[in-house]
């Protein structure tokens, strides 16, 4: 499967995935606006309460194409982040207190400087996090880089979109599901997911099509069992993540006929409690080609930092950035639906 | 009028029955609230076995509903195909043991 971008499809261009999120249909216009429920309570305009994680997208590039994925990321992506704003974010973060460093992409093994990066970051006494598709890590080229991990500390958030084979390969392909039993085992065997290593492995649940998660707690006992009886997998948590309406996944509710159902879904699912928790106040996103968002998502609707924020690495404020603006639109319901989304799972 | 009985959307509108008869309505909405909560079975139970029941009775607005709501409590398609099945058993089940009444029945008008 190619990308969007590849295909030369519409939905590839950020200005058509916004118009269609707000102007799809008649019922879909007619959604309230984000910015009106957040001013209903008094949240607007929305603010950081103060930068914790710097989640830096090292590149769009991987070795799979999932059919929700946001960022249309695949083999055909050639956008890469280079040494050269890699060094920028390692200034940035030196001169910060920021604790946290959450990699990204795309695949973010696949970035060249990825072992020199979480090298340097290591040195600066950062915390790492780095978001595996597990699959990678089942690759010649790569089969080292667990071990590498553990060696720094590196925690490892991993997608298992369910822990059954059908749902999980219907969305990341066929196969998918054998080759991540087999790299989450291998994860187990040098140490993760297992209490007294300390070394985190966590896992990511989205949903396989146009619904929200489940609880997350129930879901984690529920992963927990099936991956222990089934594989003798363990693992530390679980993170439900509400998927947004953008890029494939945004093409699949079209596609399917669901969209206006899962916009309305969203909408009429906001909860005050997640709004309050949603991830772009404590967090700072960094695009491939140095470019400051709110939070991932914002990336790949190529919404800048905006109202006199910082735009740039090179630009890097905290103390700017802290006091932002947040830039909104209707995706953003995807963070405060049900029980709230963010990349640490629900926010309530 | 609609030029078919079901509608999809008229599941959105079942709030609106308490129009014509608003104390029964909001007693009724009550206590279905007050079933589906948490409590001696989990809500997640609740709706696993909510969904065979609308395949029971089969009722399309509470097949689309209980679905939706068991993927959303994290059943499995397997899970939820034998919840159906287990409805389907009962209402065959149903039917098959008024055999016992037919064969009875022979019994007592042959010779």
């Amino acid at each position: 499967m190619k990308s969007l971008i590849a295909q030369s499809h519409s939905l590839a261009d950020p200005k058509v995935q916004l118009d269609v999120i707000n102007n799809h249909s008649e019922k879909v216009r007619n959604l309230d606006k984000f910015e009106e429920k957040l001013e209903d309570i008094g949240l607007y305009p929305l603010r950081p309460t103060g930068i914790e994680i710097f989640q830096i997208n090292v590149g769009y590039m991987c070795n799979m194409t999932c059919k929700h994925c946001h960022v249309d990321a695949g083999p055909d992506r050639k956008e890469i982040m280079t040494r050269e704003t890699l060094q920028y974010c390692l200034e940035a973060l030196n001169n910060s207190d920021i604790q946290t460093v959450d990699l990204t992409g795309g695949a973010p093994e696949m970035n060249p400087h990825f072992r020199w990066f979480v090298d340097e970051v290591s040195k600066l006494g950062k915390h790492i996090i780095v978001r595996s598709n597990l699959t990678i890590l089942d690759t010649r080229k790569f089969e080292d880089l667990p071990q590498f991990m553990a060696d720094r500390g590196v925690e490892i958030t991993c997608s298992l979109p369910f822990y059954s084979k059908r749902r999980t390969d219907i969305q990341r392909g066929d196969g998918t599901y054998d080759k991540s039993m087999k790299v989450l085992k291998l994860l187990n065997e040098i140490g993760y997911g297992k209490e007294e290593t300390g070394l985190l492995l966590n896992l990511v649940y989205n949903p396989v099509g146009a619904f929200l998660p489940p609880n997350q707690e129930e879901l984690r006992d529920q992963y927990k069992e099936r991956l222990w009886n089934e594989h003798g997998i363990v693992f530390n948590d679980l993170y439900t993540i509400t998927n947004l309406p953008i890029s494939r996944y945004l093409n699949f509710l079209v596609e399917s006929g669901n969209l206006e159902e899962y916009m309305e879904k969203l909408v009429t699912s906001f909860n005050p409690s997640a709004a309050m928790g949603v991830m772009c106040r404590n967090t700072i996103s960094i695009g491939w080609d140095g470019s400051l968002y709110d939070c991932d998502f914002n990336q790949m609707l190529q919404m800048k930092t905006n109202h006199g924020a910082p735009r740039h690495i090179k630009e890097w404020d905290l103390e700017k950035l802290n006091s932002r603006e947040i830039v909104l639109n209707q995706h953003c319901y995807g963070c405060t639906a049900g029980a709230g989304s963010s990349c640490g799972g629900a926010t309530t | 009028m609609e030029k078919t009985y079901y509608n999809p959307d008229d599941l959105k509108k079942f709030g609106d029955v308490g129009e014509f008869q608003k104390e029964l309505a909001d007693k009724f909405f009550d206590y279905y609230g007050t079933v589906f909560a948490d409590s001696a079975l989990s809500a997640r139970e609740k709706s696993l076995i909510a969904l065979a029941v609308a395949h029971a009775v089969q009722c399309p607005y509470c097949i689309d509903a209980y679905t939706t709501e068991s993927l959303e409590k994290g059943y499995s398609e397997e899970q939820m195909m034998e919840a159906v099945h287990v409805a389907t058993a009962i209402r065959g089940g149903a039917s098959l043991v008024h055999g016992v009444q037919m064969m009875n029945k022979v019994d007592k008008l042959s010779m």
